[in-house]
C-alpha cells in the first residue's frame, strides 16, 4: 500500500506485458520480453519529425521583430548549437541568472523575436494537433548535443546555488503522499509496477536517465522535454503544479544535469 | 598539562562553532528551497500551495540518507505519529478483501488532474507484492504475499495492521510509505477493506 504515483506507468507496464508470454508469476521472460520490446522501439525514432519542425523554427523570422532564433546565444555563442545542451543549465550575465534549454529559449524570444512571456510560453508542453514550438525546437538542439560529454559547470556562485538548492528539492517530501523525487529516484535497482526505477543519487543511475531526455514517448505520441519530465513527476508526487521554466524547475534541472556529467549526452530517445 | 589541555578545549570550541554554522547555513538553503517553490509552483484543481507545508515528519525527512537520523528522533517521530491514529469506533477492522483489491490496484487520486469526488486508491501494487496472480508489482516496499498466513489474524494483528495502513511512520520514521489514513487518502472503510486484503484468509494474498 504505497506510492500511488504511477498510474501511468503501471497501465503502460500492462501493455507491455500483454506482449510477453503468460506468465503465471513474475518471470525473468517477462524483463526479457520488455528489454526486447525496447530494443525494437529503437529502430525508428519518430522524435526525427519534432527535430526537422524544430531546425525550420529556429530558422523562421517570427514574432513582432520579425526574426529568427539564429543569434540566439544557448551559451557558447550566439547562433553556435552544436554542443550547447550539454553545457545546460548555466549562468547567463545577459539575465544574471541560471537558464535551462527551455528558459533560454523563452529569453531569445521574448528579447529578440519580441513575443511577450505570456505569447512565448502559451504550449509549453503538446497535445496532439496543439503543438508546441519548445518540444519541437529542444528536439533540435538536443539532437545537437548527441555524442557529446556533459560537462555541466559549477563555476559561477548562483550555478552552485542552483545546484545546491536543487538538491534540497530533491529530497523534499510533502503533499498528502510524503513524497521526494528520492522516494522512487534514491534506491537502485527498483521498480514501480514493472518500470525499472534509476537512482539518480548515483552517477551510474543519473546519467543514464538525465542523457536520455527529452524523449519520444511512444505511450503518448509526443515528444516530452526535461520540464516535461519534472513537471509531470510532480504531478504523480501530488505537488501544485510546477511551473514552465520557473527557478526551481531550473534548480531541479541542475542539480540533475550536473549529476551526469561525464557521460556521453543520447537524446532525443525513444521511450515506452 | 595545562596549555594542552586549553588547547583541546580551543579546539573544541572551533569545532562547535564549525558545526554550528555548517547546520545554520543547511538550514537557510532549506528555507531558500521553500521560498523557491512556492514561487515556482501554481495551485492547480485540488492541489493548493499548501502542499508544500511540511509537518514535522516532513521536514525531519527530507534529508539526504547520508545524513541518519537519530534514535530520539525517529522515537518521537514514531509516536508523534502514532498518538494520532484513530483506529475505528466499533472496534472491527476487517472489511471486504474483494473492495481491498480495487484499491490495491487503483493509483487515482488527489494529482492535480484527478477528479477530487472520485475515492482514491492506495496503489499498493505500485511498490508490493501481494497476490501471486498479479505480475506487475513494485518493489520500492516489501513483499506483502502471504502477509496474513504468517502473522495469523489475532486481534493485534489487526489493530497493527490497519494502523500501519493509517500511518506507517508510526512504525518505521520517514517510510517511503503515504500515511493514508493520518493524510485522508483513504477513508476508514478503504483502509479495512485494505486490512482485508492483506488478513483474511479468502484473500488471494494468503492463498
Amino acid at each position: 500500500m504505497k506510492q500511488p504515483s504511477a498510474d501511468a506507468l503501471a497501465l503502460a507496464a500492462g501493455a507491455l506485458i500483454a506482449l510477453a508470454p503468460a506468465a503465471s508469476s513474475f518471470s525473468q521472460s517477462a524483463v526479457d520480453e520488455i528489454a526486447k520490446y525496447r530494443q525494437q522501439l529503437q529502430d525508428g525514432n519518430p522524435a526525427e519529425l519534432w527535430e526537422a519542425r524544430g531546425e525550420a523554427l529556429w530558422k523562421t523570422k517570427r514574432g513582432p521583430r520579425n526574426a529568427s532564433m539564429e543569434s540566439c546565444d544557448l551559451g557558447k555563442g550566439p547562433g553556435v548549437v552544436k554542443g550547447a545542451y550539454a553545457e545546460l543549465p548555466r549562468y547567463f550575465s545577459d539575465a544574471d541568472r541560471v537558464m535551462d534549454l527551455e528558459t533560454r529559449l523563452v529569453h531569445c524570444m521574448t528579447t529578440q523575436q519580441g513575443f511577450t512571456f505570456a505569447e512565448a510560453t502559451r504550449r509549453p508542453f503538446g497535445a496532439g494537433s496543439n503543438r508546441s514550438d519548445f518540444e519541437a525546437l529542444a528536439a533540435w538542439i538536443t539532437s545537437e548535443s548527441k555524442g557529446v560529454t556533459m560537462n555541466v559547470a559549477l563555476s559561477h556562485p548562483k550555478e552552485r546555488e542552483a545546484y545546491q538548492l536543487g538538491e534540497k528539492m530533491f529530497y523534499f517530501r510533502g503533499g498528502p503522499h510524503d513524497f521526494a523525487c528520492a522516494t522512487c529516484h534514491g534506491e537502485t535497482g527498483k521498480r514501480i509496477r514493472l518500470q525499472d526505477l534509476p537512482n539518480l543519487t548515483e552517477k551510474a543511475g543519473a546519467q543514464l536517465a538525465y542523457t536520455t531526455w527529452p524523449a519520444y514517448r511512444v505511450s503518448q505520441g509526443e515528444l516530452r522535454t526535461f520540464q516535461w519530465r519534472l513537471n509531470d513527476c510532480y504531478r504523480q508526487q501530488r505537488f501544485p503544479d510546477l511551473k514552465f521554466t520557473s527557478d526551481a524547475s531550473i534548480a531541479l534541472t541542475a542539480f540533475l544535469a550536473r549529476n551526469a556529467n561525464g557521460a556521453a549526452f543520447n537524446a532525443p530517445a525513444i521511450k515506452r | 598539562m595545562k596549555p594542552r589541555r586549553s588547547t583541546k578545549a580551543m579546539f573544541a570550541g572551533i569545532a562547535v562553532i564549525a558545526a554550528g554554522c555548517a547546520s545554520v547555513s543547511d538550514q537557510e538553503a532549506s528555507q531558500k528551497a521553500l521560498q523557491l517553490m512556492k514561487a515556482s509552483f501554481s495551485e492547480r484543481g485540488q492541489a493548493k500551495l499548501d502542499r508544500l507545508d511540511q509537518d514535522e515528519a516532513q521536514k525531519l525527512c527530507s534529508k539526504p540518507p547520508s545524513h541518519e537520523l537519530s534514535k530520539e528522533t525517529s522515537a518521537r517521530i514514531e509516536k508523534a505519529n502514532l498518538d494520532s491514529i484513530r483506529y475505528p469506533a466499533d472496534g472491527k477492522f476487517i472489511g471486504d478483501w474483494k473492495s481491498g483489491e480495487r484499491i490495491a490496484q487503483s493509483g487515482q487520486g488527489m494529482q492535480f488532474n484527478d477528479d477530487p469526488k472520485r475515492p482514491s486508491g492506495a496503489n499498493c501494487y505500485a511498490c508490493h507484492q501481494l497476490s501471486k496472480a498479479e505480475i506487475s508489482y513494485g518493489t520500492i516496499g516489501p513483499s506483502l504475499y502471504n502477509f496474513g498466513k504468517l502473522r495469523g489474524t489475532s486481534e493485534a494483528i489487526q489493530r497493527y495492521t490497519y494502523g500501519k495502513v493509517y500511518n506507517s511512520q508510526a512504525f518505521t520514521a520517514c517510510s517511503n510509505m503515504p500515511r493514508f489514513g493520518h493524510n485522508h487518502i483513504l477513508t476508514e472503510q478503504q483502509m479495512k477493506d485494505v486490512t482485508a486484503l492483506l488478513l483474511d484468509p479468502d484473500s488471494p494474498v494468503n492463498k
